[in-house]
Formats: C-alpha cells, structure tokens, sequence
C-alpha cells in the first residue's frame, strides 16, 4: 500500500491541528454566555443565576436570597465605567420607588478597587445595597461582557428584561414598573 | 567650636529619620509590578493594558500602595485582594493550581524542544536527499560522457579509414 504521509509532516499536521483547536477552544471560552438572552428572546423567563457575594462594606455577605419575593434590579457596574455615571442617579431615583412597591436596586461592583467605589457611591449618594464581585465570576455567570449591564429580576427570582449598557427611564419604565405594580 | 559640632550634630538629627524612611520603605516600581499582574477585564497583563479605564485605576492604585512604601509582594496581596487570586499574572504566584502551573511552562518547553527536533530531522532528511540527488547525478553525467567518446560502429571505421589515409 502506498504511503500517502511521511511521519513527519503527519506530526506537523498533527501540531498545527491541536494548535487551530486550543484556539477556537480559548475563543470559545472567551465569548459570553447567552443564554438568558436567548430565552428572553423566545419570551421565556430562567431562573437568575445563584449570587451570593461580599458585602461592598461592612463584611459579611449578601445575595439574591436575601430578597427572595421582591422585584431586584440588579445593576453590575464599577468606579471606573464611565457610562455607569450616567446612570447612577437614574437608579438611585428608581430605588425609592422599587422600596416603596416591595422591590430594590441590588449593584455589584465588580473588578474594582473598593476605595474607589466607595468614593463613587458618596459622590452619586446611592442607598441601595451593594455587593463586590472581585474577581468577575458573578459577571461570567450572568454573562456580563461589558459594565454596565442591569438584569430585572420577577417576585419568583425568573429573569424577566435585561439591558446591556446603561439603563434609561423608558427601559424602567417599560420593565420595572409593571413588576412592581403586579404585587 | 563648639557651635560647629552643634550645628553638625543638628543636621544629622535631621538627616536620621529621612535615611531610615528610606531604608524602611522597599523600592519597587510601577513597570516592576505590572508586568507580574494582570488588567482583570482586558484579560493581558498590565503592561500592555495602556487605554482600558480598568486598567488606568489598577495603575494608579498600584502608585498609591508603591507611595505607602509597600512591598512588592504586599502590593500583589493588596491586588489580590481587590481583584481575586486571577489578578497575578504568574503561574505559581496563585499557589493552588500545581498542575496548571507546571504545564504553564511543561507545554512550551515540549513545543519547542518537538519544533527543535522537527526541524533537525528535516534538515538530515534534506541533506540525505540532496546527497542521494548529487550521487545519482555524478553517476549518470559520467555514463553520458563515457557514451558521448564512444565512437559509434560507422564512424570507428570511418575514423580507422582516415587514420589509414593518412599514416606517413
């Protein structure tokens, strides 16, 4: 039977294939998760992921637990993100009314220096509570790619809209008031 | 006299703290670090995260600490403790991954060492070729050549014919 490969440029394939699939493997893995996206888009509601984190200050942890039955707007963002700035007030203000219909703003700062943050929110005046989410895995497991991003979160704890990018009054008022209303 | 030793004595009270400050305070800097550290959202070490916001605070953090006269293992805690154990850019400063961190430098040496041999082999089996190449060549000019001085049967005659004609 004829040879069709010599042993060598077989290992030279062989190395330049695995090279190729650790590639599209490190590419893969970079990409964000999508799939509360995608349900949203076939209108349907998943359940939001688990999160439990360090307080922001104070000690101790908190978490989506500790507002089980309650609408969460649940606001990823950091010091160091300037369209987080644009939207800090927008969310302050929305905090009052989510308390006052059975509701709150829930921020994660993530990947971010803690001064920093606490100088930020002393500068914006935000009262809601805040967690930090140090090293990104709570961004990764909401599919977080960009800061900021803001997931409303139903009375049963079912992702219900996300904006991915700064949120606006139309946006909350579009998917945030009638959840609060439906109490 | 008296006053001059004053004076000196003066200035070396002065001058005591400032020496100890900085035999108190290590020396590291900013480039020293961050080539050891990673921008935790561009995922590329700090050195070459220049534009990213993210990576403009992690900077000016990192001079802060280098101000309070940190250390430059103090400043990786203090980073690590901002940004989680995946802010430290060099395998083993995590300390609990052993397997990841041996096949960190495991899988280039093995890359390079097969690249290496690759290219060797490569090199012999070219050399032999062309030797084998050059041999054969060698072999078959000489056989034409032999071929070209060999007269054919005519020509021989011819030529004997000639030499006849010829002879003093």
């Amino acid at each position: 039977m004829r040879r069709v490969l010599s042993p060598l440029p077989l290992a030279v394939l062989c190395a330049v294939a695995a090279l190729v699939a650790l590639l599209v493997y490190g590419v893969a893995q970079s990409e964000p998760d999508r799939d509360i996206d995608d349900a949203l888009a076939r209108g349907e509601r998943e359940p939001a992921p688990a999160l439990t984190l360090p307080q922001l200050e104070g000690g101790g942890r908190g978490g989506l637990a500790d507002y089980r039955g309650q609408v969460v707007v649940l606001n990823f963002w950091a010091s160091w993100c300037k369209p987080c700035r644009e939207e800090s007030p927008l969310l302050e203000k929305w905090q009052k009314r989510t308390a006052a219909g059975g509701g709150t703003v829930l921020g994660v700062d993530a990947l971010d220096v803690t001064g920093d943050a606490l100088d930020f929110i002393g500068e914006y005046g935000l009262s809601y509570p805040m967690l930090k989410d140090r090293d990104g895995e709570a961004m990764a497991s909401y599919g977080v790619a960009q800061l900021p991003e803001t997931f409303v979160i139903d009375r049963r704890g079912r992702i219900a809209a996300i904006r991915r990018g700064p949120v606006d009054e139309a946006f909350m008022r579009a998917e945030v008031a009638p959840l609060l209303e439906g109490s | 006299m008296r006053r001059a030793i004053a004076a000196l004595a003066a200035l070396l009270a002065l001058g005591a703290p400032a020496g100890a400050f900085a035999a108190d305070c290590p020396r590291t800097s900013l480039g020293d670090i961050e080539d050891e550290v990673m921008c935790p959202v561009c995922g590329t070490p700090l050195e070459l995260a220049t534009e990213a916001p993210q990576a403009q605070r992690e900077r000016a953090y990192i001079e802060e600490l280098i101000a309070d006269c940190r250390s430059k293992d103090e400043i990786k805690t203090a980073l690590v403790g901002q940004f989680g154990d995946s802010v430290l850019a060099l395998p083993g400063d995590e300390g609990d991954d052993d397997l990841g961190d041996v096949l960190v430098y495991a899988i280039p040496a093995l890359a390079l060492l097969m690249a290496a041999g690759g290219l060797a082999l490569a090199a012999l089996r070219w050399r032999g070729a062309r030797e084998a190449g050059g041999a054969a060549e060698v072999e078959g000019a000489t056989d034409a050549a032999t071929a070209a001085e060999r007269p054919s049967g005519a020509a021989s005659a011819r030529l004997e014919a000639d030499i006849e004609r010829y002879e003093l």
